[in-house]
């Protein structure tokens, strides 16, 4: 029967067609093709929020961290000028005309504060040399070196033409560099920023710190509840469940604050430490506005994230398994680590990855306890996006901790394989 | 078909909104007790004055929503309670319609508008209303013989125990000068120096250790019904709260405070703003801003209005002229909050301040 031997279909038998004469083969794809634009037509609507509402606008806010036309726009005829500058021989007369013309037409089109804001990035008390020089520059006449410097003594200084240049950057690796704690200088260099002002790199560490903590304490912690859950009878595991549960469904906010009044200078722990002669009545312990605090609210609120994803798994878990190993001679240590451990892995790896993902990105919470040294990165993004205004570091901020957490899922993909992990 | 009907519905509900909104103003304001006492003091008696209506917004303060409003060219507010910062930032980009000073009244007791307004509480684009201050506060249960002056709140040897601290630079920085002895007057000019600066850091470096920050404005009154400090820096309207509506034995320090203004600002394109500008003349008369007084400890910015400065508005025995950060007792040692010097060294100090509390 040489029609069966599908080795060789293609070659020695001559090509099979359907009942229409079309060879079965392409018949096959275009049926496969239609299936697929089914497929894609159920999930397009979804497709199309997440491109619009999700993936779009964090694109369009990360740009803005390496893209910034303000400056170019706003003073064309100085941007223009100062492209051909090398940032440190002596500013021209004709640099000098440009600015005014810019600065006259600032005051008029009110842009000027816009323009401020931006120069006083780079260079602290620049911002009311513009604006105060702004309101004079219809007024001021050729030599213009010579009556910008009758006004504000400032003009003449190189570093104001620096901070100029740099602002004038309309694609900039500037607020990235400044995100990692270096400084972009008019001359196309990048340095370190000044010591006093280094604070970005010390909260990504922070940052990953708190998380890794928070992720295996979670883990220390949800691992036992996990298993209790799953090997306990349906009653008593149910009432389990639920107690993991109902603070799952407490808003966050809700519990954030009860922790402040369990760890607080007077709060319910340090009054317990007390009368159990742990500390002294003057000498509490400070639990809460400070990292231990913010470690401890953390892994609360995030348990149920590792409890429940392990749970799911050590569901599925038949128990024969460790029946079997045992019959064959394993203790009771060998039997569960050798045997039911490593079943519970893709369970630990998506729990230990959401609630560490989770983590890295917390805020309210750090925000509430995190006194002087429980601030994570979330904090400064969030005060950048709100009270300084300047969305340009905050997006490069993110643009860095987002290439962070890229390259440690890669490394997760190496390590734990991104395949091994299950929610259930 | 049903786009086209839907859309001709919403013009004309709108057409309708704005033909009945004639005679009428939205005024937009921080919410909460702050807007219950304009709404006592400002919008009712013009009302029953002129017969035009206010209609109350809340906002959390900012630009954001004023500069996308104006942006978009629908402006929708009329009349917006700024704090000084956001009405010279805005009046820079362009946000706000300028102010005539020349049409504000003179006071009740005759002194010209340019002299009975408190100095600086006048700009292009905006007129105050009231001074609100950061003082510092404690319990005088628990300290009968408390602080009397900044320079107490950083004596850890005569008031050891932990001090409540507003998380930022502002204004640390002017409270740890004042501490360290230099007078109200030349605070700024200290602090422009990078000497200055560096003075402000090391006073504020004696007390690190023992400092709770906080952010919110009602984070200090609660740390220290807590007892979680023994002394914390805080808004005035809020300790003068907690003492008034919950009887707490609290005690302001006056000395030292840093005090700020509220204004009234006009969006640029406001729907009706002659009327706006006409409200805005109006609640910054000497009546009215005292009037406000009696539903919030916040001091009204004209000078003539502390002669009218009755009591809290459901407690006759509680005189509020001694609660205010411009009561000539309270006043002595105060300085205003230089906004144009922030507004340069902002993003530094930000910095550097966040650098030092991470060390």
């Amino acid at each position: 029967m040489p029609s069966l031997n599908l080795n060789s279909m293609d070659t020695s038998v001559e090509t099979l067609k359907t009942a229409d004469g079309t060879p079965l083969k392409k018949k096959l794809q275009q049926s496969l093709f239609r299936n697929k634009l089914r497929a894609f037509g159920l999930v397009s609507p979804l497709l199309i929020f997440l491109l619009f509402l999700f993936v779009l606008p964090i694109a369009l806010l990360l740009w803005q961290g390496v893209y910034d036309p303000r400056f170019s726009n706003l003073m064309p005829e100085t941007s223009n000028i100062l492209e051909d500058w090398d940032g440190v021989s002596e500013p021209t007369e004709d640099m000098y005309a440009a600015l005014v013309v810019d600065l006259v037409n600032a005051k008029k089109n009110k842009t000027i504060g816009k323009v401020a804001t931006r120069v006083n990035r780079e260079l602290s008390g620049t911002r009311s040399l513009f604006t105060s020089t702004a309101r004079k520059a219809s007024k001021l006449k050729a030599p213009y070196k010579k009556s910008l410097k009758k006004v504000k003594k400032k003009w003449v200084e190189i570093e104001t033409w620096q901070a100029m240049k740099v602002a004038s950057n309309v694609y900039t690796v500037g607020f990235v560099a400044a995100a990692l704690d270096y400084k972009l200088n008019a001359d196309g260099t990048i340095t370190r920023q000044e010591e006093d002002r280094r604070i970005h790199i010390k909260l990504f560490i922070r940052t990953l710190e708190i998380s890794l903590i928070v992720t295996l304490a979670s883990l220390l912690l949800g691992y036992p509840i996990a298993y209790l859950m799953a090997s306990l009878p349906l009653r008593t595991s149910n009432l389990l469940l639920i107690l993991v549960l109902l603070p799952f469904w407490t808003s966050l906010l809700v519990r954030t604050t009860a922790w402040i009044a369990m760890l607080q200078g007077e709060g319910v722990m340090n009054d317990l430490f007390v009368v159990f002669g742990f500390a002294e009545d003057d000498d509490r312990f400070s639990l809460i506005y400070n990292k231990t605090g913010v470690l401890i609210a953390m892994t609360h609120i995030l348990l149920p994230f590792m409890v429940l994803p392990i749970y799911s798994v050590m569901k599925t878990i038949s128990p024969s398994y460790v029946r079997a190993a045992k019959s064959l001679g394993a203790t009771n240590w060998t039997a569960f680590w050798r045997v039911y451990v490593p079943q519970t892995i893709p369970g630990v790896g998506a729990g230990a990855i959401l609630v560490f993902i989770l983590a890295i990105g917390y805020y309210i919470t750090p925000a509430l306890v995190g006194g002087q040294d429980g601030q994570m990165i979330s904090n400064f993004i969030d005060f950048h996006m709100r009270k300084s205004l300047n969305w340009n570091l905050a997006a490069a901020m993110g643009l860095v901790l987002l290439v962070i957490i890229l390259f440690l899922f890669w490394i997760y993909d190496r390590v734990v394989g991104i395949d091994n992990m299950k929610l259930g | 078909m049903k786009l086209k009907s839907l859309l001709i519905g919403v013009a004309s509900s709108t057409l309708i909104v704005s033909a009945a909104s004639a005679g009428s103003i939205t005024a937009v304001s921080w919410g909460g007790a702050y807007t219950k006492s304009q709404v006592e003091a400002y919008h009712k008696p013009w009302t029953a004055k002129t017969g035009h209506q206010v209609v109350s917004e809340d906002y959390g303060g900012g630009l954001a929503e004023v500069r996308s409003q104006v942006e978009a060219g629908n402006v929708t507010w009329d009349i917006v309670d700024v704090e000084l910062s956001d009405a010279v930032l805005g009046c820079d980009e362009g946000l706000f319609e300028e102010i005539d000073a020349s049409m504000l009244p003179a006071g009740a007791d005759g002194t010209p508008a340019s002299d009975d307004f408190i100095p600086n509480t006048i700009t292009d684009c905006a007129v105050g209303n009231i001074v609100w201050s950061t003082i510092f506060a404690y319990d005088f249960e628990k300290m009968p013989n408390g602080p009397k002056t900044m320079a107490d709140f950083f004596d850890l040897e005569k008031f050891p125990g932990k001090r409540g601290l507003r998380r930022g630079p502002k204004p640390n920085l002017e409270m740890a000068l004042m501490a360290d002895g230099v007078p109200a007057d030349y605070v700024y000019i200290v602090l422009s120096t990078e000497e200055g600066v560096d003075r402000a850091f090391a006073k504020l470096d004696t007390i690190k250790d023992s400092v709770v920050w906080w952010e919110a404005g009602a984070q200090p009154p609660q740390l220290l019904a807590d007892g979680e400090v023994v002394m914390t820096t805080a808004y005035n309207g809020r300790i003068f709260n907690a003492v008034a509506a919950e009887g707490k034995p609290f005690t302001i320090v006056w000395d030292g405070q840093v005090y700020d203004i509220d204004l009234w600002a006009i969006p640029k394109g406001a729907p009706n703003k002659d009327l706006a500008m006409e409200f805005m003349v109006f609640s910054t008369e000497t009546e009215q801003l005292a009037a406000q007084a009696s539903w919030i400890s916040y001091g009204p910015v004209r000078q003539s209005s502390a002669a009218l400065v009755s009591s809290y508005h459901n407690q006759p025995d509680l005189k509020m002229a001694p609660h205010m950060p411009t009561d000539p007792k309270n006043f002595t040692n105060a300085i205003q909050n230089n906004f144009a010097w922030w507004a340069d060294n902002q993003d530094e100090l930000n910095e550097r301040f966040n650098a030092w509390l991470a060390n």
